[in-house]
């Protein structure tokens, strides 16, 4: 009996953490779509280059019998931080040099490049071997704080580093998006001509608000690396690293990172536990295919809410201005 | 390179086929359709359905003429093209339609799409599994042409088939009444609704169109390959790529598109990594964005 619930609870503290990785990645596509209306359809590009680059620069580089097996660049051995840092920084240079690709083009044509150059990322890493061992990816990642706590209970000292940077980043954005630069991403948002019109460089922000949200994107991304501790191309696909994202944003709530929030843990408890519940009741033959009533589940929520509930469960606040 | 050049002739044919439809919808009514690739995927399983069935019952098992697949998979078009006319009609019907009625951003219709694509991948994997499945079984005959290529019969067979319903298109597009109005609209869907086009009528005739086209790429794609769930998902990505090169709404612009892109695609497996073919796609389609956002074929438009 005791077991059973210690399984339980560990089951729902990793799926904690998991759920709050991914509210970090919803708040940051709130930055790109919710607050500044672009489409960025490649969240699972800054996702992947997020979690490779902490990976690379906090993981030893291979030495001996090990080197033979496993390829990679570089590898800094540096710390946890620095690591996570890194991820967010090469993620908004990223976000820049594909801002001046395409933040020019129109609103349709942004969605479908910037799917395109998160496959085109994600096909390089699983294609290059000689920078991130390819499609076996990278294992045996270092995990912060590893050694304070007997590894079955690991995953709690996680959840609480998670929610610190989780903390961290709502409170910047709140008090963000509450100021001038915040109220011009959503003048931009809703209408791009009036603003430019009233002198402000359209452009010049747009660039700003993807940089930011790809920083915010690259920290997630390290997060789930060092979760993880073992990444590999096939985990940044489009389904997992973009629109399971997009399907939290929408039903949570465009524009309210409360909503974005909870449409993490709400979408991601649907996806998680739904396979548990799924399994229960369906017959032995029909177990692996089971898990696909999933995309059935996910896919239905996600057109329902669109019709009956298109502001998502946690509506956009009026935003008032302090001075 | 002559011999990938003329692998990417089929497999730009089937690209073309395939983003007809895409580009006719996105035309009329702005939203890029994300589930069209999984209903690509629909329509050949649904084909693969009556396969096994008249396997079942033994009917129309002999082979057709040189190629690989009988004439149950040629009689088989004809349910699953229906069935993916339905499928496209009740689609907007249920899902785009109250969208636009709302007055919504098209890009809600884009991220419903993407709802209905999990929505057929879910079915497909629950009713087939994720096993691969093949029309036919056996060897695949080859013709040699000059040249030093090599050629499955079944790929003069896709080509072919994919002109013909290529060309149809386009002749009924430019001289039947109905197809004139339905370039008016996708040209411009405001002026063509003031001149007393049926907008909604003529999107039923649109997604008959596309429902149709993308079945027939599906069973194409399905022939020349193999059936596996994600087939329709992962060649959505170069059908995108193909329709934005070729310009909003442009059928002739995404013919051009399908076919750039699948040589393409070919031919770069002769420097690259053939996993890079998705890559090579997009990578042209942004270069092409770059020096004309509106596509090679594309107007602008205000």
């Amino acid at each position: 009996m005791g077991t059973a619930i210690g399984g339980i609870l560990s089951f729902l503290i990793s799926f904690a953490v998991m759920a709050s990785i991914y509210a970090i990645f919803t708040m940051g596509l709130n930055v790109h779509w919710g607050h500044t209306g672009l489409i960025n359809f490649g969240v699972a590009g800054f996702f992947c280059v997020g979690a490779y680059t902490s990976a690379l620069v906090t993981s030893p580089m291979p030495t001996g019998v090990l080197a033979q097996y496993i390829k990679q660049a570089f590898g800094f051995n540096a710390p946890f931080l620095v690591g996570v840092l890194a991820a967010g920084i090469i993620c908004a240079a990223l976000a820049v040099l594909i801002g001046m690709l395409t933040l020019r083009l129109s609103e349709g044509y942004l969605a479908i490049s910037t799917i395109g150059i998160a496959e085109t990322i994600r096909i390089f890493f699983n294609n290059e071997r000689w920078l991130a061992n390819g499609p076996q990816g990278l294992i045996g990642l270092p995990q912060p704080l590893h050694g304070l706590v007997p590894p079955a209970y690991y995953n709690y000292v996680y959840l609480v580093i998670v929610l610190i940077f989780l903390a961290i980043i709502y409170i910047a954005l709140e008090k963000g998006i509450r100021s001038p630069w915040g109220r011009v991403l959503r003048a931009i948002r809703e209408d791009e001509i009036m603003s430019g019109a009233n002198g402000k460089n359209v452009f010049y922000f747009k660039l700003q608000s993807l940089a930011l949200g790809a920083f915010i994107m690259g920290v997630g991304g390290a997060l789930y690396a060092h979760f993880s501790a073992a990444i590999q191309p096939s985990a940044f696909e489009p389904l997992f690293g973009t629109f399971i994202i997009w399907a939290m944003v929408t039903l949570g709530g465009t524009g309210n990172n409360k909503g974005a929030i909870a449409g993490a843990f709400v979408v991601w408890a649907l996806w998680s536990w739904s396979t548990f519940i799924i399994l229960k009741i369906v017959p032995p033959a029909f177990q692996t295919r089971a898990p696909y009533i999933r995309y059935l589940l996910i896919g239905f929520l996600l057109i329902f809410i669109l019709l009956k509930k298109p502001k998502g469960l946690i509506s956009e606040e009026r935003q008032v201005s302090k001075f | 390179m002559v011999e990938l050049i003329v692998y990417g002739i089929v497999l730009g044919s089937i690209i073309a086929v395939a983003s007809i439809g895409l580009t006719l919808i996105w035309g009329i009514t702005g939203v890029f359709n994300c589930a069209h690739g999984d209903q690509m995927t629909v329509g050949a399983y649904v084909a693969l359905l009556f396969v096994v069935m008249f396997s079942k019952v033994n009917i129309f098992q002999g082979t057709v003429g040189p190629f690989s697949f009988s004439w149950g998979v040629l009689i088989a078009f004809i349910p699953a093209i229906l069935f993916s006319v339905g499928l496209a009609i009740l689609m907007d019907r249920w899902v785009l339609k109250p969208l636009r009625k709302a007055g919504v951003h098209p890009i809600a219709g884009f991220i419903a799409t993407i709802g209905v694509a999990w929505i057929l991948r879910g079915m497909i994997y629950i009713f087939w599994g994720a096993d691969f499945h093949f029309y036919a079984q056996g060897l695949r005959p080859m013709i040699f042409l000059p040249l030093g290529i090599k050629l499955r019969t079944d790929e003069i067979f896709i080509v072919f088939i994919a002109l013909a319903a290529s060309a149809a298109v386009y002749i009924f597009l430019q001289k039947a009444k109905m197809g004139k109005a339905l370039r008016a609209l996708s040209d411009n869907p405001d002026l063509a609704r003031v001149s007393g086009i049926r907008t909604e009528r003529m999107l039923v005739w649109a997604w008959g169109i596309a429902g149709t086209m993308v079945a027939i790429a599906g069973i194409l794609y399905g022939i020349e390959t193999q059936l596996r769930p994600e087939m329709g998902w992962i060649f959505l990505l170069s059908l995108f790529a193909a329709v934005i090169l070729g310009g909003q709404g442009s059928i002739i612009g995404a013919l051009a598109g399908g076919l750039v892109l699948g040589i393409a695609q070919q031919v770069s497996t002769a420097w690259l990594a053939p996993t890079y073919k998705p890559a090579v796609s997009f990578i042209i389609m942004i270069l092409v964005l770059l020096f004309r956002p509106v596509g090679i074929f594309g107007k602008r438009r205000e």
